[in-house]
C-alpha cells in the first residue's frame, strides 16, 4: 500500500499540521519508506490472537478502576497560568462563531 | 580523589561518614557543568542556585538525623518529567515557556528520599529518537571519542542522550531517564554507564510527558548497577494518579545486586544473532555469558520466534499512541501559539504544530494518524497488536526454562553525529535488541561490559521475568564485576 499525494495532505489535515505544498513529495516518500517496512507484519499469522492492549506484561490487568468521584479542581489560575492567551478565566481562542 | 569521580554510593557513604557535604557535592558538580556544558549540551536548565539551596536544607536535615536514602546526592532530571516552576520543554519547540504548576510523581519521590536536582537534561524532542538530535535545544555530544579519530564528535545515543552524557562525564551522580523502545538502555550503552528500565507499572507515569504510553516507562541511569538500584527503589512505588501503576511492594534493588547468579538458568534467544551483526558486538555477548557461566550459572539456548516483528511493530504502536497523546498541543492551553492575520481555530491549530513540532515527531504523528484511521485501523492498529500478544507469549514461554535472558544490549557502539541521518528506518534499528522488552511489558537492565577496538563502551543488556528486577541486577552486577569496566570518557569534570 503506498500513500499518494492527496492522501498525505489529508492525514496532515487529520492531524492539524499545516503542510506546505512543497513539503509533500518529501513527506510522502518518508512515510512510504517507513509504510513499506511496516508492510512485513502482513507475513505473521494472527489468526485467532486477542490484540494486546496496554502495557502490562502477561498476567496483570492493563488498568485499575478508580471509584467515580472528583478528586481535583478549583485551581483555575493555576490551570491557566501556561496559557497563552488568557481572558479572565479562560483560554483566549480566535473567534469560532460568527 | 575528586568529589565528581564519587559514584553514588560511595559519595552517600561519605554523606554519611561525615567525610564531605551535600554543598560540597553539588558545587563540585556544578563547577563541572558550568565548565563542559557549552561542549556538550547535556543540560537544557541549570538550576544552581536552587541546587545550592537544596544541598544547605539537605545538610540540615542531615545534621538533625533526618537523612533520607537519597540525602544530599545532586542527580539530574531529564526534560520530560514535570518539575513544579522549574521550566520543562520535552525537547520541543511546542512547549516553549512552559512550566508545571505541579511535580511528577517519580520526582516527588526522589525529593521525598532527599535528592538534590541539578537541574534538566536534554533529550530527543518528546523522546522520540536514537541519537538525541532530534532535539530543538540541539544535538548533545558524547563525552567519549574514538581512540584514532577524536575530532569525530559522536552522538550520546537517545532519547536519554542528556541523562546519559552527564552521568558519563561526572556531571551529575545519577539522573533519571525513560524508555519507550530503548532510550535508557542504549544512551546507556552508548556511554559506559548502567541504565534500567523497569517493569511497565513499576514506576508512575504521573508528570512525565508522555510519548507511547502503553511502552513508557521511568528509570534511572547511573554509573553503576548498584547506583541504578538504589535510585529505582525510590523511584518506584504504586501511585492512584496512574492507572497502570502496579500496587506492589517496592524490594530493596541494592541488595539484589549482591545476590550470586549460581545456579541461574540465562536464556540466549537465537533470533538476537542477527545477519551481520558486528563481530565485536557477537564476541562480547560470548564473553558475558562466559562470565556467567563461570559464576556457576547455565545456558540455555531459547527461541523468541516473533522477534524481527518487534520494530514494525513498535513503529506501529508507538507513533498511534503519540499522534494520540500529542493532539494536546494546539496553541491554546500551554507552550507556543503561531498564527497568521485572521487566522481561524483550525488555522492557528495548523500552524502552531507546524512551527513547534519537529520534522521526527511530525513523521510519526503522520504515520499513528494514518495507521488509526477509517479504513486502516485493522490492517496496521490492530494487527500490530496482534503480533506484539505474540511478542508477549513468546517470552512467557521462555520464562519456563528461564530466569533471565541476556543479549547485547545495541548492534553498534555511538556512531558520529553526522553518521546514520538519512534514512528513519536505519535510525531506527538502534533499538533492536531493546524494544521486545518494551513491548511484553519487561524489565530490561544495560550494563558497560567492554570497549570496541576504538576504545567506545559496548554493553550487554539483561531482560528479566515481570516485576523480577531484582534478578536483572544480580545478573547485571555480575557481568559487571566480572567486565571490572574502569574506562572512563575523555570529557568528564
Amino acid at each position: 500500500m503506498s500513500l499518494d499525494a492527496a492522501t498525505v495532505r489529508r492525514i496532515a489535515s487529520l492531524a492539524r499540521i499545516r503542510l506546505e505544498e512543497d513539503e509533500v513529495g518529501r513527506m510522502q516518500a518518508e512515510l512510504n519508506g517507513i509504510l513499506g517496512w511496516i508492510e512485513q507484519l502482513q507475513a505473521v499469522d494472527t489468526e485467532g490472537v486477542e490484540p494486546m492492549a496496554g502495557g502490562a506484561p502477561e498476567g496483570q490487568p492493563a488498568m485499575r478502576m478508580r471509584e467515580d468521584a472528583v478528586t481535583d479542581g478549583g485551581q483555575a489560575d493555576a490551570v491557566l497560568a501556561n496559557a497563552p492567551d488568557r481572558m479572565g478565566a479562560y483560554f483566549g481562542v480566535p473567534k469560532v462563531v460568527e | 580523589m575528586r568529589l565528581t569521580d564519587h559514584t553514588l554510593r560511595s559519595a552517600l557513604d561519605a554523606l554519611n561518614a561525615g567525610e564531605t557535604t551535600s554543598v560540597a557535592l553539588t558545587e563540585a558538580f556544578l563547577e563541572g557543568i558550568a565548565r563542559l556544558n557549552p561542549r556538550l549540551n547535556a543540560f537544557i536548565t541549570v538550576s544552581a542556585d536552587q541546587a545550592l539551596e537544596a544541598a544547605k536544607a539537605s545538610d540540615a536535615r542531615r545534621a538533625v538525623g533526618k537523612a533520607g536514602p537519597l540525602e544530599g546526592a545532586p542527580l539530574a532530571i531529564k526534560d520530560l518529567f514535570c518539575t513544579a516552576g522549574t521550566q520543562t520543554t520535552a525537547g520541543s519547540a511546542i512547549l516553549g515557556g512552559f512550566v508545571p504548576p505541579y511535580e511528577s510523581t517519580v520526582t516527588k519521590n526522589l525529593l521525598r528520599d532527599g535528592a538534590v536536582f541539578l537541574g534538566k537534561v536534554n533529550l530527543d524532542e518528546f523522546a522520540m529518537g536514537s541519537s538525541n538530535k532530534t532535539s530543538a535545544y540541539g544535538a548533545v555530544e558524547n563525552p567519549w571519542s574514538r581512540a584514532n579519530d577524536p575530532d569525530t564528535r559522536l552522538v550520546p545515543g537517545g532519547s536519554s542522550g542528556g541523562s546519559a552524557a552527564a552521568v558519563a562525564a561526572h556531571l551529575a551522580l545519577g539522573a533519571t531517564a525513560t524508555d519507550t523502545g530503548g532510550s535508557i538502555r542504549q544512551p546507556a550503552a552508548f556511554c559506559g554507564i548502567a541504565g534500567i528500565k523497569p517493569t511497565y507499572g513499576r514506576c508512575s507515569r504521573f508528570g512525565i510527558v508522555a510519548f507511547a504510553s502503553s511502552l513508557d516507562q521511568a528509570g534511572p541511569v547511573a554509573r553503576t548497577v548498584e547506583d541504578c538500584a538504589i535510585l529505582l527503589r525510590s523511584m518506584a512505588g504504586f501511585d492512584p494518579r496512574d492507572a497502570t501503576s502496579a500496587d506492589l511492594p517496592v524490594p530493596d534493588f541494592a541488595a539484589a545486586c549482591a545476590r550470586p547468579v549460581k545456579g541461574l538458568r540465562i536464556g540466549v534467544p537465537r533470533e538476537y544473532r542477527l545477519d551481520g551483526m558486528a563481530p565485536e558486538i557477537e564476541a562480547l555477548w560470548r564473553q558475558g555469558l562466559d562470565w556467567l557461566v563461570q559464576q556457576g550459572a547455565t545456558l540455555v539456548d531459547i527461541s523468541l520466534p516473533h522477534t524481527k516483528y518487534a520494530l514494525p511493530t513498535y513503529y506501529v504502536v508507538a507513533p498511534a499512541e503519540a499522534s494520540s497523546n500529542l493532539a494536546r498541543y494546539d496553541g491554546v492551553r500551554f507552550g507556543l501559539r503561531e498564527t497568521a492575520q485572521n487566522s481561524d481555530l483550525r488555522d492557528l491549530y495548523e500552524r502552531t504544530r507546524a512551527k513547534g513540532f519537529g520534522a521526527e515527531v511530525q513523521r510519526r504523528i503522520m504515520i499513528g494518524t494514518y495507521v488509526l484511521s477509517a479504513g486502516y485501523y485493522d490492517a496496521y492498529y490492530l494487527k500490530a497488536q496482534k503480533v506484539r500478544a505474540l511478542i508477549r507469549r513468546d517470552f512467557e514461554q521462555a520464562w519456563g526454562q528461564v530466569d533471565a535472558i541476556v543479549t547485547p544490549a545495541t548492534p553498534s557502539a555511538a556512531f558520529g553525529m553526522d553518521e546514520k541521518q538519512d534514512d528513519p528506518v536505519t535510525m531506527y534499528l538502534n533499538d533492536v535488541f531493546t524494544v521486545t522488552a518494551n513491548l511484553a511489558g519487561l524489565p530490561g537492565i544495560a550494563v558497560p561490559a567492554g570497549l570496541d577496538a576504538q576504545g567506545l563502551p559496548l554493553g550487554l543488556q539483561v531482560i528479566g521475568k515481570p516485576w523480577d528486577e531484582e534478578t536483572c541486577f544480580s545478573v547485571g552486577a555480575a557481568i559487571e564485576r566480572a567486565a571490572n569496566f574502569t574506562a572512563v570518557p575523555g570529557i568528564r569534570a
